[in-house]
């Protein structure tokens, strides 16, 4: 094999690996203060795909992006506030279900409003043909564009996590709800907050990704599959981890087309996520002294 | 500075406080003891807010509280410690002691937050050395200590603490209630549990004795001590009064 197709394998093992990036991330900003999964996390990056799609003919592009995001977000809160604030204790198993539910719900929704119709939201910059040469590999802009978003998104979300009053609120109300109350934080408002996070990063994701994988009603499933596994390989709640493993998948999967047979492809994550499960649940990356201390 | 009348509590069904009634007056230390499964914590609990109260009154600074959401109460100036720490095991030392400013971080009250931070940090000098560790690693005095720390730092009027002996060596433990009498010689009200009756008669200045729900006796220290009922459950048989 040559360097070059080597190379190409590697980049596109990247461009897929930063989307399940990302995705992985907003699973980790409601994990962080809830403890729960949402497993409408990929609809939110489809429908927050479609909405920017669907205004960009009408707007500039960065303002319709920014407009879908808001919508989005919007959603999130209402989809937190209509489903699960006014449940009393809910367990974590029983709002997990609840996201289940809501993520076919919207998946309906959008094929009402959408159709079956495959689209795709214009490239950031320069069109699908326009390409960046490195070391004589070829590589769209826009994988530039999705790299780059992600990695404003993680520090971002990191610091937000650390050093911001809400962040550390919202860490605290993970790690202990009762405690977080007896603090004055309202545990309740910030389970709304992180869902409005996550939604919006979700968006953002969604609109960055759709030149390149474009978007359909129901693509949102899968990506959650692929961002579920790189959010437990990088152990659950680290979102820089979360990034790295997010990309090894994407590696993993490019790759595996070169020995696999195509259709393999996505049983790679799969396996992957059911190997991670059975020998190291706390992740990668994370430690197991930390995860000790996680009640799951 | 605390009223309680006729309060009544407890999960579901089933009926836990029963007709509690029960005061503090401002810098007292104020002891409830009583056996394992008695409702003590379910009273701390329903004071806090966590438990909603079902009938009965809770007066704490002339303000009705029994409906008062959980986080209004600690802004009013009431903290509890709660049973068994309860830290937050995944953050560090510091970002706990922070959280317990919630508030005054959410009112841009930062000066009066860093002297709550080194006052605390006095209170407890071990947590200074240990403000980057993740408090699940802590041992658990220093676990314990954090908790009351982190209550301390959201400038309560009266701490309230549910059994701050629990599981612990005893001379944390002394190390502990020493802190306690230093708080109260600076000014702060205590409302404090514990099934450790000799430790919490030995620095309260007034106790209730909480049984299967009810309060069965009530008094001044040396009333208790002095309690036949109160030797034979809470201080051994072979405990003498004070005045005999
Ligand atoms: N979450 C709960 N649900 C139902 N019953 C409870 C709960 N917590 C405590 N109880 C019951 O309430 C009673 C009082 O418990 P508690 O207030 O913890 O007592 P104490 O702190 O004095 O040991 C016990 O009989 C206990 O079984
Ligand atoms: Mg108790």
């Amino acid at each position: 094999m040559s360097f070059e197709l080597l190379f190409q394998y590697f980049l596109s093992g990247i461009t897929v690996g930063s989307i399940y990036a990302i995705v992985a991330v907003g699973f980790n900003i409601i994990y962080n203060t809830t403890g729960i999964i949402n497993f409408a996390q990929g609809e939110f990056l489809i429908l927050g795909a479609m909405v920017g799609i669907t205004l960009s003919p009408f707007l500039p592009l960065p303002l319709a992006i920014i407009l879908a995001v808001i919508l989005t977000v919007i959603i999130g809160a209402l989809i937190e506030i209509i489903f699960i604030k006014w449940l009393k204790e809910p367990s974590v198993l029983r709002v997990i279900i609840i996201t289940i539910g809501v993520s076919i719900l919207i998946r309906e929704a959008m094929l009402h409003i959408w159709d079956e119709k495959v689209r795709a939201l214009r490239y950031f910059t320069g069109t699908e043909v326009s390409s960046v040469t490195i070391f004589g590999a070829h590589i769209s802009p826009q994988v530039l564009w999705v790299l780059g978003i992600s990695a404003v998104i993680v520090i971002c979300l990191n610091f937000f996590f650390k050093f911001t009053l809400i962040g550390r609120a919202m860490r605290a109300c993970s790690a202990n709800k009762t405690a977080a109350r007896l603090c004055g934080i309202n545990s309740k408002r910030m389970v709304t907050f992180s869902f409005m996070l996550s939604a919006g990063i979700g968006a953002l994701a969604g609109c960055a990704v759709s030149p390149l994988t474009q978007t359909q009603y129901d693509m949102g499933a899968s990506l959650a599959i692929k961002g579920f596994t790189a959010a437990i390989l990088g152990g659950l709640g680290n979102s820089m981890a979360a990034v790295a493993a997010g990309l090894i998948i994407g590696l993993l999967e490019a790759f595996s087309i070169s020995i696999l047979p195509l259709a393999y492809k996505d049983a790679v994550a799969i396996a992957l996520l059911l190997i991670i499960l059975f020998f190291r649940p706390s992740g990668l990356f994370g430690s197991r002294e930390k995860s000790a201390l996680k009640e799951y | 500075m605390l009223k309680i009348l006729n309060l009544e509590a407890g999960y579901g069904k089933l009926r836990i406080l029963k007709s509690v009634s029960l005061h503090v007056n401002p810098g007292e230390i104020v002891t409830i003891i009583g056996p394992n499964g008695a409702g003590k914590t379910t009273l701390l609990n329903t004071i806090s807010g966590i438990i909603k109260t079902r009938s009965g009154k809770i007066v704490f600074n002339k303000q009705n509280i029994q409906q008062t959401a959980a986080e209004t109460i600690v802004s009013m100036g009431c903290s509890l410690v709660p049973e068994g720490r309860q830290v937050f095991n995944t953050l560090t030392v510091k970002e706990n002691l922070m959280l317990g400013a919630y508030l005054q971080f959410k009112n841009g009250n930062k000066k009066k937050i860093k002297l709550e931070l080194k006052e605390v940090l006095k209170l407890f000098p071990v947590l200074e050395e240990r403000e980057h560790q993740l408090a699940g690693t802590l041992s658990g005095g220093e676990q314990q200590m954090l908790a009351i720390g982190r209550a301390l730092m959201a400038s309560p009027r009266l701490l309230m603490m549910d059994e701050p002996s629990m599981g612990l060596a005893p001379l944390i433990v002394k190390e502990i209630f020493e802190t306690i009498v230093r708080l109260k010689d600076s000014g702060m009200t205590v409302l404090l549990i514990e099934q450790n009756a000799r430790l919490s008669l030995g620095i309260a200045d007034r106790g209730y004795v909480l049984e299967t729900g009810q309060i069965v006796i009530e008094g001044t220290v040396r009333e208790l001590l002095n309690n036949h009922d109160v030797q034979r459950a809470y201080l051994g048989k072979d405990y003498k009064g004070i005045d005999e």
